[in-house]
């Protein structure tokens, strides 16, 4: 919403200069977005005269002016406007000069030849409207030498305020005057619009048929205007739209304009000549068309609003006005329409077709129902005074609804809400400024908001109304009481564990990323995800345009975008969401990282110490488990399985799981075909954490930790080497071993593995070391070489191998 | 007895001059070994008559101790010798640089390390965090929060819609962290305290938009509270967040569906040099929205809006951490480049609280 300082002040008596305006504005909830002054960029332009026009020796559209500018000898500019001429007094910009409609800060031009000391300019060139037909064509009469902008009443701020959704009264100069004149900056200019006196009756009808379908015009206002001498509106008229960005057209259409931007009030006009028979607002049907007046074409259907007659449609009811029936300057006979529309048709249809129109702005938000009739009379005014005519009776269908909702308004909720003491008084004084209306006496009274103020509902509003003007600084700072003395803990486990796991992978040398929730289509389908329900139905772009089923393909493009710009050995992770449905149960929360090219934990790249290399799923394995025992998993009781997801490469991958069916962090080499559909180069290695598969443990009765259970016995290590199949698994052989006496085995280390010269070929050497630790006395000789015989046993016969000779 | 004086003098210089430990074991066995000098000299002893071993043994005697004395003190030095050419032989060049260890390199994303810091804010003022899921419905995220169908404010969201089931709901991404207000309290009995930190969505992008971002929101629900203690909190928040002694803020009048009255805050700031410096100049940056939560929302989750009554804030988390560390370009939070990362990022083990601060 814009408007000037002089236009405001045809409302508001005040002595207050601008910055105190626009403070106040601010504070009453009138945000303030900009405060411009055309004259400041303008200032350097002025007017002058055209003295000769001659052609250009070297062009015939060209001509060569010389243009007296009110002092010194006239210069040569070199022009090829069509309508520059001898005589024609416009606006001239000199060397230095900066045009903001072309940004070019002008210099002596030499144009086919001929010198040129400057610019004759449009009013495109000099950002006052969009035309460039031509140079501006001043009166005869204006000033030769003064500054343009001082001349044509440019030197006037515009303020430009951002209406929040709830005030359509201000979306008027009248609304906002009266709201800064509640606020204490001054007094409202009371409006009053007498009632004209039509001297026949209107000759166009109108009714309303919605038949049984819900109306979406509720009333509506019409008035026949004869014998109007349309044409260009006075200068006082253009200069205030021009001002706040609106391109004057003809005197009637202005005025509708106008009172749209002095009132809050959108009007429209028919040529009435072109209207046949009566009007009818109705739906429209399925095939019908309007040419509108901002030369577009809209299909109609029934869900849209429109004004028809005898030739059909002719507007698209409170939104815009249809081509065929508008004013021009040629009219003579005028209808001036105003209406009140239902605020969620306006809304749907102006979302259906894609209009967005100052009427549809005001009537979406619910103009002043109340002023339909008062806005048709204040129309008629302007059009007799400034085209003269004769008016109709004004006719009106429909009925303007009752709006009224008196509330029950105990005064001690200004104190319960805002914390503020106000007086009745001041509360009073207050709300009948904003024009509401208040009975009744005591605590509590009637409360009723004046008709322009649909927002209005119940006790909060009313508070809100008084605690904004009386200034929101007035609100004392109430300290909110503790609750007990020593904080409590605030997470819940789930939080906990995301963030010990986010720090857990940060200390190995992890980069935390936030990647898009959303991804490619193709990506989610690769990684499991994909389906319907977890697509957006209006993606911002196709690379984000699925939920994401998994935390790696956004790390692996990421990895992959560093690599790019140079860096390819990158450790990343992400602590976030992923959708496997729509339903809240759906979305899990995973810690997942990747690590490429040689970024292991203990450095990357060459190094005097030692080059690193490549990273391999060991690397993905420590990570996972680590960030498990952070998040306080048992990680002794881990079982890993070799099923990890087919994005993984299959020899190279693994998961962790407590129990077959609870896995609980999958880590691997990425599959080349995973690699290949997201076009990424490896090595890659990455692993996800699924944080919500760990049980919750069983909370125990204290915090205490036990006793320690420390031998004062030397501990014995005795070292084994089997040679079993290839395919038994490390796990299979430890596990074995460790079963073997668990009262004396403290711990089973895999030192070393062997296969070549002196190992069958499909055979390998896994070498443990195995420490026993004594609880009750020192082991005897006897004693230690039992137990080895039963690690022996247990392993030959889990793994099917043989101890090495 | 001259004998014995020259084999003395002889072996003493024969020690002094072993330069090795090799040669002066040497030096001892050809005087203190079997067939040493000294061991023969010592085999004639037998052979003497009493009054000569009555001279002789002594003697002998001190020149043996006289001899080990001194083959041990050497050997003391050599040993030193040898230690010091062994220590100079090691040397290494200390000045080579090492690798950097993971914990010096590991970094946690600027929006992690903000939300741990509203956390250890908030929960001193004993608030909880609670969270939601990104999916919702429509009627959590607007109509419970008294966003009317149709409504221009609805559409002033920019909403990312999933595509209508059968039965007709259409889900959406949240455009806000709200809709975890009405869970909270459809849930949760008054007195409520909680802050909802998460991702929000909206379908728009330019320099300053991302199509998803981070919010918190604050909620506090129960019978007294207003809107001075909103007011409260806030200051407080912006000060402990901030990390400045005080901070003028200003409330503005504005209007959210789901609160009445409600405000937008402003917080003083300084824009005359490079970067912005919040707390002190001349200068407003608005920073958030807020308000009494709408009796209707309350009604909304069940509750009597005379009896209870409460108020809400919402803000952006990215946008406070911009504002606090300096960051200029929204779009680069979810662009995982490494080296903005490791610049705008932080320490693993530089866990925020308030009795070590919350960023130093």
């Amino acid at each position: 919403m814009k408007f000037t300082l002089s236009w405001l002040k045809d409302y508001l008596e005040t002595d207050a200069g601008l910055e105190e305006i626009v403070e106040r504005l601010n504070m009453i909830g009138l945000e303030v977005e900009e405060v411009t002054n055309r004259a400041d960029r303008l200032k350097p332009f002025r007017i002058a005269k055209v003295l000769e026009a001659e052609q250009h020796p070297n062009a015939d559209r060209l001509r060569v002016l010389k243009v007296d500018t009110g002092e010194g000898d006239p210069i040569q500019i070199v022009c090829g406007a069509p309508n520059a001429r001898a005589g024609l007094v416009g606006v001239l910009g000199k060397p230095g000069d900066y045009v903001p409609g072309l940004d070019v800060t002008l210099s002596v031009g030499k144009i086919r030849d001929v010198e040129s000391f400057g610019m004759m300019c449009s009013e495109r060139e000099l950002e006052l409207s969009d035309e460039h037909t031509g140079i501006i064509d001043l009166p005869g009469d204006a000033p030769v030498g003064m500054a343009y902008a001082e001349w044509a009443g440019l030197d006037e701020p515009v303020i430009e305020i951002s209406l929040t959704p709830n005030r359509p009264d201000c979306t008027g100069v009248y609304g906002i005057a009266r709201d800064l004149a509640a606020a204490g900056l001054g007094t409202l200019k009371e409006r009053s619009h007498e009632q004209i006196r039509g001297s026949y009756a209107c000759p166009v009808g109108v009714t309303l048929d919605f038949g049984d379908t819900k109306p979406m015009c509720k009333a509506f206002g019409l008035r026949m205007v004869k014998g109007v001498k349309n044409g260009p509106s006075p200068k006082w008229l253009q200069d205030r739209l021009t001002a706040i960005g609106l391109r004057p057209i003809n005197i009637l259409v202005d005025i509708t304009n106008y009172i749209t931007f002095d009132q809050g009030r959108p009007l429209h006009v028919f040529d009435a000549d072109k209207v046949k028979g009566n009007l009818v607002v109705r739906r429209g049907k399925a095939g019908e068309t309007l040419e509108g007046l901002n030369g577009k074409s809209y299909e109609l259907d029934d869900t849209i609003c429109v004004i028809s007659d005898d030739n059909g449609v002719e507007s698209l009811g409170g939104i815009l006005g249809g081509e065929p029936s508008g004013c021009t300057e040629e009219t003579v006979n005028v209808l001036i329409e105003s209406a009140l529309w239902d605020e969620d048709a306006i809304a749907a249809t102006g979302r259906k077709l894609g209009v967005n129109t100052d009427a549809r702005y005001r009537f979406e938000r619910g103009v002043d129902p109340d002023y339909m009739m008062p806005g048709l009379e204040y129309a008629t005014r302007m059009v007799l005074d400034l085209t003269g005519g004769e008016p109709s009776e004004a006719i009106q269908a429909g009925s303007v609804p009752d709006h009224s909702n008196i509330v029950d308004f105990p005064y001690s909720e200004i104190k319960r809400l805002s914390g503020v003491d106000v007086t009745t008084a001041e509360a009073n004084v207050t709300l009948k400024a904003l024009g509401f209306w208040i009975s009744g006496a005591g605590d509590t009274v009637k409360v009723a908001a004046p008709s322009w103020r649909p927002d209005i509902e119940g006790k909060a509003d009313i508070v809100e109304e008084v605690v904004r003007i009386i200034g929101l600084d007035r609100v004392p700072l109430t300290p909110l009481p503790r609750i007990g003395t020593v904080g409590q803990k605030v997470l819940t486990p789930g939080q906990i564990r995301r963030d010990k796991a986010r720090r857990a992978l940060a200390v190995r040398g992890f980069n935390e990323a936030v990647t898009w929730s959303f991804i490619a289509k193709e990506h989610a389908e690769h990684f499991g995800g994909g389906n319907a329900a977890l697509a957006l139905a209006n993606p911002i772009s196709t690379e984000m345009s699925d939920m994401r089923p998994s935390l790696l393909p956004g790390l692996l493009l990421a990895a992959q975008r560093n690599a790019d710009r140079g860096f390819g050995d990158v450790a990343l992770f992400e602590v976030g969401q992923v959708f496997l449905d729509d339903t809240p149960e759906g979305q899990k929360t995973v810690a997942a990282g990747v690590r490429r090219g040689t970024a292991k934990m203990m450095g990357a790249g060459r190094h005097w110490s030692g080059a690193s290399d490549d990273v391999d799923v060991f690397d993905a394995k420590a990570d996972a488990e680590a960030a498990l025992a952070a998040i306080g998993a048992p990680v002794e009781k881990l079982q890993v399985y070799t099923d990890a997801p087919d994005t993984f490469h299959p020899g190279r991958s693994g998961c962790l799981k407590l129990g077959p069916k609870n896995t609980l962090a999958v880590f691997g080499e990425i599959h080349p075909r995973t690699l290949a559909t997201l076009d990424v180069e490896g090595p890659v290695v990455g692993f996800e954490i699924f944080l919500d598969a760990l049980p919750q443990p069983k909370s125990k009765g204290g915090r205490s930790k036990g006793a320690l259970n420390a031998s004062h016995l030397m501990p014995v290590r005795r070292d084994f080497a089997f040679l079993v199949s290839k395919d038994i698994s490390a796990e299979t052989l430890l596990k074995a071993a460790r079963g073997a006496e668990k009262s004396l085995i403290a711990d089973v280390t895999l030192f070393d593995i062997y296969q070549g010269q002196g190992v069958p070929e499909d055979q390998k050497s896994v070498a443990i070391d195995v420490l026993l630790q004594p609880r009750q006395k020192t082991l005897t000789d006897e004693e230690i070489d039992a137990v080895a015989k039963k690690i022996v046993a247990n392993v030959e016969k889990a793994t099917g191998g043989v101890l090495r000779g | 007895m001259s004998n014995l004086d020259t084999l003395e003098s002889d072996l003493l210089a024969a020690i002094e001059g072993a330069e090795t430990e090799t040669a002066l074991e040497e030096v001892r066995v050809q005087s203190l070994g079997k067939k040493g000098k000294i061991s023969e000299q010592m085999k004639t002893l037998g052979k003497m008559t009493p009054d000569e071993r009555q001279v002789m043994g002594p003697a002998l005697n001190g020149l043996k101790a006289k001899i080990t004395d001194a083959i041990a003190a050497r050997k003391e030095v050599l040993a030193a010798a040898a230690l010091e050419s062994r220590l100079a032989s090691e040397k290494v060049d200390v000045t080579l640089p090492l690798r950097p260890s993971p914990a010096d390199t590991g970094r946690i994303h600027p929006v992690s390390q903000v939300i741990d810091e509203l956390t250890a804010i908030f929960a001193d003022m004993g608030f909880s965090i609670a969270e939601g899921p990104d999916i919702e419905t429509d009627e959590l995220n607007f109509t419970a929060l008294n966003f009317p169908e149709g409504h221009p404010a609805r559409e002033m969201h920019d909403t990312f819609f999933f595509n209508e089931k059968e039965d007709g709901e259409r889900l959406l991404l949240r455009t806000h962290t709200s809709p975890v207000q009405i869970r909270t309290m459809r849930n949760q009995e008054p007195p409520i305290r909680v802050i909802i930190p998460g991702r929000t969505y909206r379908c728009d992008s330019d320099q300053t938009h991302t199509p998803m971002f981070h919010q918190v929101e604050g909620l506090v629900i129960d019978k007294e509270s207003h809107f001075g203690h909103l007011k409260w909190v806030l200051q407080e928040f912006c000060k402990a967040f901030f990390e400045v002694d005080d901070i003028k803020m200003r409330f503005r009048p504005s209007f959210f569906p789901f609160t009445e009255p409600s405000m937008e805050v402003d917080i003083q700031c300084d824009r005359s040099g490079g970067e912005v410096k919040i707390g002190e100049g001349e200068g407003w940056l608005e920073i958030l929205g807020c308000g009494m939560v709408h009796p209707n929302v309350i009604r909304n989750c069940g509750l009597d809006p005379d009896v209870y009554q409460g108020f809400a804030w919402g803000m952006g988390i990215d946008r406070i951490a911009m504002l606090k560390y300096g960051m200029p370009d929204l779009r680069a939070f979810f662009d995982a480049d490494v080296r903005w990362i490791q610049h705008y990022g932080f320490r693993p083990l530089d866990l925020p609280t308030l009795f070590g601060g919350l960023s130093s």
